[in-house]
């Protein structure tokens, strides 16, 4: 791959637009989606069908008097929301569109979407701590404990993937699953992996949805309880930063689940394979997830580390050890 | 309107001005906040039938540090003066106060001789935008009132009026 100026720059400008798109007008379709599943019409006045509608509110956010209450920590609390998008964006460098779409090649881009994705982590910690504020706190403690907890069984789910593909390259690992969907990791027919492989989908799945925060598992941001969570100080743009680096932590959950387990940019009947494959799969995700975070009431914490401590890790750990076997025998 | 309290500039920008206004007015995030009977009116707005989304303000932010206008829905009295105060306090410039209901406007049915604890009327503590009369006011009321509000923004109203004949 030729590594000119012009190949970074044309990256970075298509990789800020594909994140700013979606962060702006993901907004949008999670407000319609909402409004379908509780039978309204959701946004149509502003614009046609309310499509100028992410268009006002950044305005509205934009021009919001910037308020930094007293008794905050000044930097931090400024830092936090920008530490938010920053992951996100970043990690679309590694993440391949398509056999000829990726910013950068890397051999170790799983570890590095890893990494980043306990990055975020951070910006929710921080925001909440320097808000000064006992709601944002308790919140942002929550979000830790509960982020930390679920790295584990979706580590696990990833090193099943690892293994099958014997790579820790995504390029690879979707290359890997070329050819029509029973080659997918989440169907593979050789060597029986389907067996094990769909609950290694349903865990990595679930662990997502609480890795990026969203409804049942938005217990950072419970407003029956905390407030408004970390956010609970945030006004203006800060609150948009937050809300913006949210939706692009979907994206990023989506493109991950799209090339580890979704085949990434292949054609379910192995015809035409192309970056449209693998736009449509990551948007069905997204409508999956907006679909659970409409439809199901936010749990308690406790439950939600149960679910984790007591049903996740031990079956991804079981479901680790069959697949080890699995290709061991055949 | 509520930014008449931003220090003003020296320079003036009109189109841009005008620019800021029209997304000010078409995304109204209001406060989670109902005080008594008028919320549940304000409740049934956000729901299905009247769909008060179909404007861009059904994003109820729990927090005041989000939200651009305050829906006073029902009775304020002594003891919460002082927590719905520092609630509008808390509200980031600019922000618009809508008067929901008999009670927020003038103390409605608690205004008597004998009233020794209801605030008779929100405008006492902090400037009211648009008042909404009724006891509760209807649904639609409260969407005309949005309505209006945006007009006061915007100076332009975004449908033609409808006098009942
Ligand atoms: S105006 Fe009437 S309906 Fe509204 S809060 Fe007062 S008493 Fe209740």
């Amino acid at each position: 791959m030729e590594t000119s100026i012009w190949h970074a720059l044309l990256y970075l400008v298509g990789i800020l637009a594909f994140a700013g798109l979606n962060a702006a007008y993901l907004g949008y379709c999670e407000r319609k989606g909402a409004a379908r599943i509780q039978r309204r019409s959701g946004p149509t006045e502003v614009g046609y069908a309310g499509l100028l509608q992410p268009l006002a509110d950044g305005i509205k956010l934009m021009s919001k008097q910037l308020l930094v209450p007293k008794g905050v920590d000044g930097i931090i609390f400024r830092a936090a929301p920008i530490l938010a998008m920053v992951p996100a964006i970043t990690s679309m460098a590694v993440i391949p569109f398509s056999g000829n779409i990726q910013a950068r090649a890397m051999e170790l881009s799983v570890l590095l979407l890893f990494a980043l994705a306990a990055l975020a982590m951070f910006a929710i910690l921080l925001g909440g701590w320097a808000s000064g504020n006992k709601y944002a706190l308790i919140s942002s403690t929550r979000a830790v404990s509960q982020t930390l907890a679920y790295e584990i069984p979706m580590l696990f789910t990833v090193i099943t993937v690892v293994l099958i593909s014997g790579s820790l390259n995504l390029q690879d690992i979707a290359l890997d699953q070329q050819g029509g969907f029973w080659r997918w990791n989440i169907f593979r027919i050789e060597n029986g992996h389907f067996l094990t492989m769909w609950i290694s989908f349903l865990i990595f799945f679930i662990c997502t949805i609480a890795e990026t925060n969203r409804a049942p598992f938005d217990m950072a941001e419970a407003e029956s309880e905390l407030v408004a969570g970390f956010m609970t100080e945030y006004g203006s743009m800060g609150f948009g930063l937050f809300m913006m680096g949210e939706y692009l932590n979907i994206v990023v959950a989506a493109c991950l689940t799209t090339v580890l387990f979704l085949g990434g940019w292949d054609c379910p009947l192995g015809l035409i394979p192309g970056v449209w494959w693998f736009l449509i799969k990551i948007y069905i995700l997204i409508f999956t997830f907006i679909w659970i975070r409409w439809t199901f009431p936010r749990t308690q914490i406790y439950k939600l580390l149960n679910l984790n401590w007591k049903i996740l890790i031990p079956f991804s750990m079981v479901n680790l050890l069959i697949t080890a076997v699995l290709i061991k025998v055949f | 309107m509520g930014t008449e309290n931003l220090p003003t500039s020296i320079v003036r920008f009109a189109q841009l001005d005008k620019l800021l206004n029209l997304g000010r007015a078409n995304s109204l995030w209001p406060m989670t906040f109902g005080l008594a009977c008028c919320a549940i009116e304000m409740m049934c707005t956000g729901g299905s039938r009247y769909d008060l989304s179909r404007f861009g303000a059904e994003v109820f932010r729990p927090s005041p540090r989000q939200s651009d206008v305050m829906i006073v829905a029902g009775t304020v009295n002594k003891k919460l003066e002082l927590a719905v105060k520092t609630l509008y306090d808390q509200m980031p410039e600019p922000k618009w106060v809508i008067a929901m209901g008999n009670c927020a406007i003038s103390g409605g049915p608690f205004k008597f001789k004998g009233n020794y604890n209801v605030i008779e009327g929100v405008d006492k503590l902090f400037p009211v935008d648009v008042y909404i009369p009724g006891c509760p006011p209807r649904p639609e009321a409260l969407l005309e009132g949005i309505i209006t509000l945006e007009e006061k923004i915007t100076g332009k109203r975004r449908w033609p009026r409808v006098y009942a004949s």
